[in-house]
């Protein structure tokens, strides 16, 4: 996983982003046990607390949750997951049609721009 | 509880100079802080007062309860700005230094420390690069197990590459007993690994505010704002 952040923006808040991002990708599997917080702001270079909040803000909308004694787990709700996966797909596909409208193209003509763009290139289609 | 640093009307005179004027300031447990400020702006003397090597103009300062003294060297771990070991000694001899001073002083975890920086125990340390020095020292200072660490410029002299090793042996050593306090110019190397920063110009505290309520409010990095801030 990789930690790069902005200068425009607070750090908890990207923190939050790139752990969900992990979450949603599987680095961080549903029902797995999360490192400890020392270890997770060793690896991404942050303060301790700053981590510490960015995973309460995780478990506040139910991506984590801590077991009293054994620390902290990635939901076992696959569903909760698969619902953060489509809102953030769907701000990529915001970002990518208003950038299109504002190169004055309609939607339509986004869309058949993007087709022939994933038919031409050898990106991978799942 | 009280803070572990408390200062004041806190002020320095250097015969007509005011290095430090009329300072407060209150930093508790727990937290890593950054004391930014341009050249001449007290950073260096806030540091010494708190150790005892200056005595205040006038106003106090207070680490824990007391005064600064013996009591207060026992709890705080200070890097200073310059290096004042003898010439006779190896890098084992400033361990052992330390050792005998210091109760608090982990030499299993100094040694682990100047292991993992390559640097030979046996070397002078007179003989080592300027940079070399400094880790020496900063290994000293962050192998105690101290209330309050501060460290005047730790990262200036030395590689990227240390640099990222010093965050990160203060991140990993963080306790929530303890506090950090890092001077420095070098505001974008440290900045994702602060609680807090500290400005201070002319002697006072310009602001002293939380990392991420200065970017959530300026919509810019703190060393952005402190370059807006202290523009010449």
């Amino acid at each position: 996983m990789k930690w790069i952040f902005d200068n425009d923006r607070p750090i908890y808040v990207q923190l939050t982003y790139l752990i969900k991002l992990g979450i949603v990708s599987g680095a961080f599997p549903a029902g797995s046990a999360m490192p400890s917080v020392r270890t997770l702001a060793t690896e991404a270079g942050v303060n301790p607390n700053t981590m510490q909040k960015a995973l309460s803000d995780l478990e506040g909308i139910g991506l984590l949750h801590t077991q009293r004694t054994a620390g902290r787990y990635v939901t076992e709700d696959t569903g909760a997951i698969e619902q953060t996966k489509q809102t953030l797909a769907q701000k990529h596909i915001d970002v990518f049609f208003e950038g299109m409208n504002s190169l004055g193209m309609d939607g339509k003509t986004a869309i058949t721009l993007a087709e022939k763009s994933l038919n031409n290139s050898s990106r991978e289609v799942m | 509880m009280t803070p572990l640093l408390r200062c004041q009307n806190l002020s320095k005179q250097f015969g007509a100079f005011h290095a430090l004027y009329n300072l407060n300031l209150s930093i508790g447990r727990g937290r890593i802080i950054g004391l930014l400020g341009p050249n001449g702006s007290g950073k260096t003397t806030l540091i010494k007062l708190a150790n005892g090597l200056l005595a205040p103009s006038f106003g106090e300062i207070f680490v824990g309860e007391n005064k600064p003294g013996p009591e207060t060297k026992k709890i705080v771990s200070y890097l200073p700005d310059r290096t004042y070991f003898d010439q006779w000694m190896r890098v084992h001899d400033c361990l052992s230094l330390f050792r005998d001073f210091y109760e608090d002083f982990d030499t299993a975890k100094a040694n682990d420390m100047l292991f993992s920086l390559k640097i030979d125990p046996n070397a002078l340390f007179r003989s080592l690069s300027k940079g070399t020095k400094e880790k020496v020292q900063l290994v000293l200072v962050m192998s105690r197990k101290a209330q309050l660490y501060l460290l005047d410029e730790p990262i200036g002299g030395v590689d990227p590459a240390a640099r990222d090793y010093i965050l990160q042996t203060i991140i990993s050593n963080y306790n929530e007993e303890g506090t950090v306090i890092i001077s420095t110019h070098l505001i974008q190397d440290i900045e994702k690994v602060l609680d807090d920063v500290i400005f201070l110009m002319n002697g006072q505290v310009e602001r002293f505010a939380s990392v991420d309520a200065i970017r959530e409010y300026e919509k810019k990095s703190v060393d952005e704002v402190f370059r807006e801030v202290f523009r010449c």
